[in-house]
């Protein structure tokens, strides 16, 4: 398919981002957006301030990152005394029960990939700003696993649910959810809406450029 | 505001490089050839399979939270849960951002999925565009990241295996309905050609 080596931008065609027709760019009135004639979402060539709202969004992630994983996400009560779990405790309990496929699951959805993720994005923001031209590819694919294993982080909030709903057996035990675990959900969403933000075209566009 | 349209050509989404549309075979998929990106499938009886699954999900989902979902037994004390229990105590223990947030990701929003797609297709099979049809199914695209019933079953397999020393966990119809939604959520997934669904809904009145 070598046919057409030129971008949809070039072309001054706009693609809608729900149905992928492509629409001819005209010149429009001021106050006036155009919108895809057969699904009705608004058109641009690229996402509208992506790498401001990206940013934005990264670094919100970043700072409600720290309570995440300072407070404790839940706190077990049995007989009057609690003891709180931080999501790093909460690992360490696993472990020290020799749970390990379970501890390693847990440490992979809530330490690593949100980690992991919140470092793919800001490298990727940084590369675009400083029009990269190093393998583009890869970083695509770095978008797009960043982009869909997000959502595994919420595991750990399911979790906490379930126990709440489940033990409460007044006085013997009670779980309560902390502090953390509000923070550590926010991170989570945040995060989602930055992958969502960005703009993988944004990558391609410094190798349209000439050197 | 009206537009030409250019429906022989298709743009990557990851890296906006313009091909010509070809016509496919059932099964197969083009593939940009910059980025590796899925531009186009062909996928075989769309709306058919679609419809059908989407019928039994709700069926599922029906089955999933009318029955008990798991009970936990100790020292002669028993506490039956269902799917929405974890959701609703985490909203009476005064977390309501947590709550809303499992029961929109958990419950919710796989409900809107679900009703969302037959509302668009069931009328769409016999060439009919029922009122908000484009704004629905576009609801129902932006939705997909959001249903995350696959990542609550594993919260809930790790809370259970937490729990399994220390008392008796029995498990209830509404956890094997909700894994049976699981899968077949996925295979319904696998069914839609959203492409298709658009060229119909242009299509039709």
């Amino acid at each position: 398919m070598s046919e057409a080596f030129t971008t949809a931008a070039r072309a001054s065609l706009l693609s809608c981002h729900t149905c992928h027709l492509l629409s001819h760019a005209r010149r429009l009135p001021a106050g006036c957006h155009a919108v895809c004639s057969r699904c009705g979402t608004t058109l641009h060539f690229r996402k509208p301030n992506s790498l401001v709202r990206t940013w934005a969004l990264t670094l919100t992630a970043f700072i409600l990152y720290i309570p995440a994983n300072l407070l404790p996400i839940m706190s077990v009560i049995s007989y009057g005394e609690g003891e709180p779990d931080t999501i790093m405790s909460g690992v360490t309990h696993l472990i020290e029960a020799q749970m390990y496929p379970i501890a390693f699951l847990v440490f992979f959805a809530s330490v690593t990939v949100p980690m992991a993720k919140l470092i793919a994005i800001t490298y990727l923001l940084i590369s675009v700003q400083k029009k990269s031209r190093w393998r583009p590819k890869d970083r695509t694919v770095m978008y797009r696993v960043t982009e869909v294993i997000g959502r595994w982080s919420m595991l750990d909030i399911f979790m906490i649910a379930l126990l709440a709903a489940l033990v409460k057996l007044g006085a013997i035990a009670t779980i309560e959810p902390g502090l953390g675990a509000v923070c550590f959900a926010g991170v989570v969403v945040i995060t989602m809406f930055a992958a969502m933000s960005f703009d993988p075209r944004l990558i391609w566009d410094a190798m349209e450029e000439k050197p | 505001m009206h537009m030409v349209s250019t429906h022989s050509l298709i743009a990557c989404h990851d890296c906006d490089l313009l091909f010509r549309k070809h016509l496919l075979r059932y099964g197969e998929r083009a593939l940009c050839s910059r980025c590796g990106a899925v531009l186009y499938h062909k996928k075989p009886d769309t709306l058919d399979r679609t419809l059908i699954h989407s019928l039994t999900n709700l069926i599922l989902f029906v089955l999933a939270n009318v029955f008990p979902f798991m009970s936990f037994q100790l020292q002669g004390r028993e506490q039956v849960t269902l799917l929405t229990s974890g959701g609703m105590e985490l909203y009476q223990q005064g977390f309501w951002e947590l709550a809303f947030l499992v029961i929109a990701v958990g419950v919710l929003f796989p409900l809107l999925k679900i009703l969302g797609t037959l509302y668009v297709l069931m009328p769409l099979k016999f060439n009919r565009r029922v009122w908000k049809a484009k704004e629905t199914f576009r609801f129902v695209e932006a939705l997909t990241p959001w249903a995350m019933m696959e990542v609550f079953m594993l919260g809930v397999i790790v809370g259970y295996v937490k729990l399994i020393d220390l008392a008796t966990i029995v498990l209830g119809v509404s956890l094997f309905s909700f894994t049976a939604l699981i899968v077949l959520m996925a295979i319904t997934a696998a069914a839609l050609d959203p492409e298709e669904v658009w060229e119909r809904l242009e299509r039709a009145q």
